[in-house]
């Protein structure tokens, strides 16, 4: 556990504790499990993709610019997170706060659109109970969505922390980890984006 | 919702239940507060964070699991002891066989499997502690409340009655209205979170705190099937968590995943609730595996045979554990293919299986076998479980299968593998290292009565089944008429059922018994042919920081080459240094408390209630994540002392 330990130049703050180490190995482990979780949802989805019963088809209702868009925000803000860890390892706090900021702003974005596209189709008439397919993508959309929420709210309570005490062993393996689980809700993003929505208008398509 | 809607009425069963439930509880608190023992029970095991004391809470709550699961079953057996029965009606026993299921796979065998781990796997690699100390305590008290959620259903709402599978639709809202299934979902949900971090903690525990010199291909058998178990769990439960979570969909916020209505599918639940299920019946019996293998190379003084064909076997059998959940629906419509498919994996998983037991043999070929009572239980699994194993692979055969499907012979197969694999792992288990636990062996006479008793009582009750089933008897019936000549078959499992029972209750006995009379341990090793670590502790029950110094590895069996090498165990004064432990917690509990709300309120679809469980939650998660819990050091001076080391 934590004892003084020594370290050249090289190894990154957060591997820097042994804590910091069995959580991270831990915490791609929870991820492996995450993959499991969303692998579940995704057969789920696509078993029941052609069941609409009588509701409205995806190809009725997707809209491709808010899709994109939000497909944009969650990518860039990918990016600028992984630019927050690059400015943690250099030790500079400032640079860490910025672009984790930026990163939480893009990921609220990416919230706000999601939400403005749920309301829309659920005015359309297409909600959680309206058919088999529905209940499908309302459910895989909104546990990714409810992933992002968690995020931003987990990070937020990481950057007071690091406020509070500072870039320590400790606190810098919390930035890492959470990290982690942001380019993870990233790439869940892209199969989303993949399986449910441009499959969801090309083969609803015929 | 009425209030004689809420307490479930009307059954002198569940009337002679709520005044037991009610006399006990007002007992225990009559007992903590004369004996002034609240303070102790807080400080010694509501917040600890120590892997023995968890594991002693599960498998404390494991047998009590144990106690409620069996009394369903006797209830069961007695209402088919005779055709036409009126003892319990057709309602009253689907939910008997409902919460027998249940519980005795998700609140019995897993936690009791779990809580043998928590004890023996960290003492085994030689760690002080698991991975995430904390994490584990969160793990045993979601489980634990996930358990006590699921049990209130019997007095408080009502039980659910779909069957431990709860196939769709039969446990939708419109076949199964009320909060029963209800309770399924959520208990079984918060339960599953425990597991989920279980299996987490304990691959990084294997994987990274080992002693040094432990490389993997010296880890012992028993280590070797925790971290093979953990792995699947890692995968199987979120699989779980979907299903459960969509089901709950379903029936709390009209979704159509699984329903008639709105084009859902019915066979998706099926599908999702075996690609989890067969998985889960590997985790509870690989652990088992490993803990024969202890057993069986301690007794017969003999190091494993094969062991790395044992450890390849169970590699592969958790591979394939993924590989055959159609088994389990052969007749609901796959078509041949998938059939035959899925019929030859399944019979496929048998052969890494029977190489174990071939294995076992040999171990014990030539060996000087003691016969004690961990000795015993493990020479009958290795019968009993064969006979399971057999029945195994004919109900493998797709075609034979419709014959087999759902009938008694299927529940037979069932328990020849559940009940002579895990259970009788975690009674051989709980003997053989509860002197590490409480510092006294359990009586071995009163033991082999146990065995014995139990054992017959076992084949009494599930033999006669294998012929009802292939006479047709149909599982899950609440009764039969005497036309069917079913009756003196039934009567005889009826017989051999009490036998278990009777059998539990003289265990019950030893272990008041044994705490009063046995003699107190005072060496590490108790059975005195250890062979891994956990033995090589200088006191019986190790202190709570388990070595005072890390012991170094050199081999397989490393406590046999230390004895051969005549290593002296006691620590050097020179050498002890002080320790790093964690800090006690009791935020997990209070997490537990919420969790229990935010259930209880899901289960009534009250849901500011569950949102108000569901923030407290949140409250606890930020408390938790605020608080540095940098641990604190044992000093050298108590180390010292608790190692009685003299200057
Ligand atoms: C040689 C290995 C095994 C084979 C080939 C095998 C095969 C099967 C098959 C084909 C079924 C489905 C039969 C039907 O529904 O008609 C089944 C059911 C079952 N097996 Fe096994 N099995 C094996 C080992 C085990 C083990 C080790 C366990 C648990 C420790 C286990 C627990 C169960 C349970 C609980 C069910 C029934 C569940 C239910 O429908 O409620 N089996 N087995
Ligand atoms: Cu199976």
């Amino acid at each position: 556990m934590a004892h003084a330990e020594v370290h050249d130049h090289n190894t990154p703050l957060e591997y820097q504790s042994e804590t910091g180490r069995l959580n991270i190995l831990g915490f791609w482990i929870f991820l492996g499990a995450e993959i499991a979780l969303f692998s579940t949802l995704f057969a789920t989805y696509l078993v029941l993709m052609f069941r609409t019963a009588d509701g409205p088809t995806p190809h009725e209702l997707f809209e491709l610019k808010g899709v994109l868009i939000e497909t944009f925000l969650l990518l860039t803000s990918s990016f600028t997170c992984g630019i927050a860890i690059h400015e943690m390892r250099r030790r500079n706090r400032k640079g860490l706060f910025t672009w984790m900021i930026i990163t939480l702003a893009l990921g609220a974005g990416f919230l706000g659109y999601e939400i403005y596209e749920f309301v829309t189709y659920v005015h359309e008439g297409a909600a959680l109970g309206t058919s088999a397919f529905w209940s499908g993508f309302f459910v895989i959309v909104g546990t990714h969505g409810l992933h992002v929420t968690m995020g931003i709210a987990w990070i937020t309570l990481i950057l007071i922390q690091v406020a509070r005490r500072g870039l320590t062993p400790q606190t810098s393996a919390k930035v890492f980890i959470s990290s982690l689980y942001w380019h993870f809700l990233d790439v869940v993003w892209i199969f989303i984006f993949t399986a449910v929505y441009l499959t969801g208008m090309v083969l609803h398509n015929g | 919702m009425k209030w004689d809607e809420f307490f479930v009425t009307g059954d002198p069963l569940i009337y002679g239940a709520d005044v037991s439930i009610g006399l006990t509880v007002i007992g225990i608190l009559f007992y903590l507060t004369y004996f002034k023992k609240w303070q102790w029970l807080w400080t010694e095991w509501l917040t600890t964070v120590d892997h023995k004391k968890l594991g002693i809470m599960y498998i404390a709550s494991a047998v009590l699991m144990l106690f409620r699961g069996g009394v369903d079953a006797l209830l069961m057996r007695v209402q088919l002891a005779t055709p036409d029965s009126k003892f319990l009606d057709s309602q009253h026993y689907n939910e008997i066989f409902t919460t027998h299921g249940t519980i005795m796979i998700i609140f019995m065998a897993m936690p009791f499997l779990i809580g043998l781990i928590n004890v023996v796997i960290p003492l085994q690699i030689g760690a002080r502690d698991v991975a995430f100390p904390y994490l584990n305590a969160v793990s045993f008290w979601t489980f634990f409340i996930g358990a006590m959620l699921f049990n209130v259903s019997f007095v408080i709402g009502g039980s659910p009655s779909a069957g431990w599978t709860s196939y769709m639709p039969l446990a939708g809202n419109e076949l199964s209205p009320g909060p029963g299934q209800n309770y399924y979902l959520l208990g079984l949900q918060i339960a599953g979170i425990g597991t989920l971090l279980t299996g987490i903690n304990f691959l990084v525990t294997i994987l990274k705190m080992r002693a040094p010199g432990m490389t993997l291909f010296r880890m012992p058998v028993f280590t070797w099937s925790a971290l093979i178990t953990m792995i699947i769990i890692v995968f199987a439960f979120p699989i779980l968590t979907v299903a459960l979570a969509l089901m709950t969909f379903d029936r709390l916020f009209g979704a159509h995943f699984f329903t008639l209505q709105g084009a859902g599918m019915d066979m998706l639940w099926a599908n999702l609730f075996w690609l989890w299920g067969h998985p889960e019946v590997y985790i509870v019996v690989l652990p088992a595996f490993g803990m024969f293998s202890e057993i069986i190379s301690t007794f017969s003084r003999k190091t494993i045979f094969g062991y790395k064909a044992m450890i390849w076997a169970m590699i592969i059998i958790a591979g394939y554990s993924f590989m055959v959940w159609v088994h389990h629906f052969f007749t609901m419509g796959s078509g041949e293919l998938v059939n035959s498919v899925f019929s030859i994996t399944t019979m496929i998983i048998g052969i890494p299986t029977g190489i174990k037991i071939f294995n076992w043999l040999f171990t014990m070929y030539k060996g000087k076998i003691s016969f004690t009572t961990p000795m015993l239980w493990s020479l009958g699994f290795i019968v009993n479980f064969v006979i399971g194993g057999v029945t195994g692979v004919m109900l493998a055969m797709a075609a034979a299968d419709y014959q087999y499907h759902n009938t008694y012979f299927l529940v037979a197969h069932f328990h020849y593998v559940l009940i002579a694999g895990t259970v009788f792992a975690c009674f051989a288990g709980l003997i053989f290292w509860f002197p590490k636990m409480f510092g006294y062996k359990l009586n071995e006479r009163i033991g082999k009565w146990v065995f014995w008793v139990f054992n017959i009582g076992f084949n009494v009750c599930f033999i006669p089944q294998f012929i009802l089933g292939l006479d047709g008897m149909p599982r899950r019936v609440y009764t039969y008429s005497a036309a069917s000549g079913w009756g003196n078959l039934n009567m005889l499992s009826t017989v051999g059922g009490f036998l278990m029972g009777v059998a539990f209750l003289i265990l019950v006995y030893n272990f008041y018994f044994s705490f009063r009379y046995s003699e107190r341990e005072n060496t590490g090793d108790s059975w005195g042919l250890g062979r891994t670590l956990e033995w090589s502790t200088t006191s019986a029950v190790p202190p709570h920081y388990n070595f005072a110094i890390t012991p170094t590895v050199k081999s397989f069996d490393p406590l046999i080459q230390m004895k051969r090498d005549n290593v002296d165990l006691k620590p050097k004064i020179k050498d002890i240094k002080k320790i790093h432990m964690p800090d006690n917690s009791g935020v997990p509990f209070f997490m537990s408390a919420f969790f229990f709300i935010a259930g209880f309120g899901l289960v009534f679809e009250w849901f500011w209630m569950g949102i108000v469980g569901l923030i407290g939650v949140f409250i606890t998660l930020i408390i938790r994540s605020f608080d540095p819990n940098e641990g604190y050091y044992v000093s050298e001076e108590e180390i010292k002392e608790t190692e009685r080391l003299t200057v």
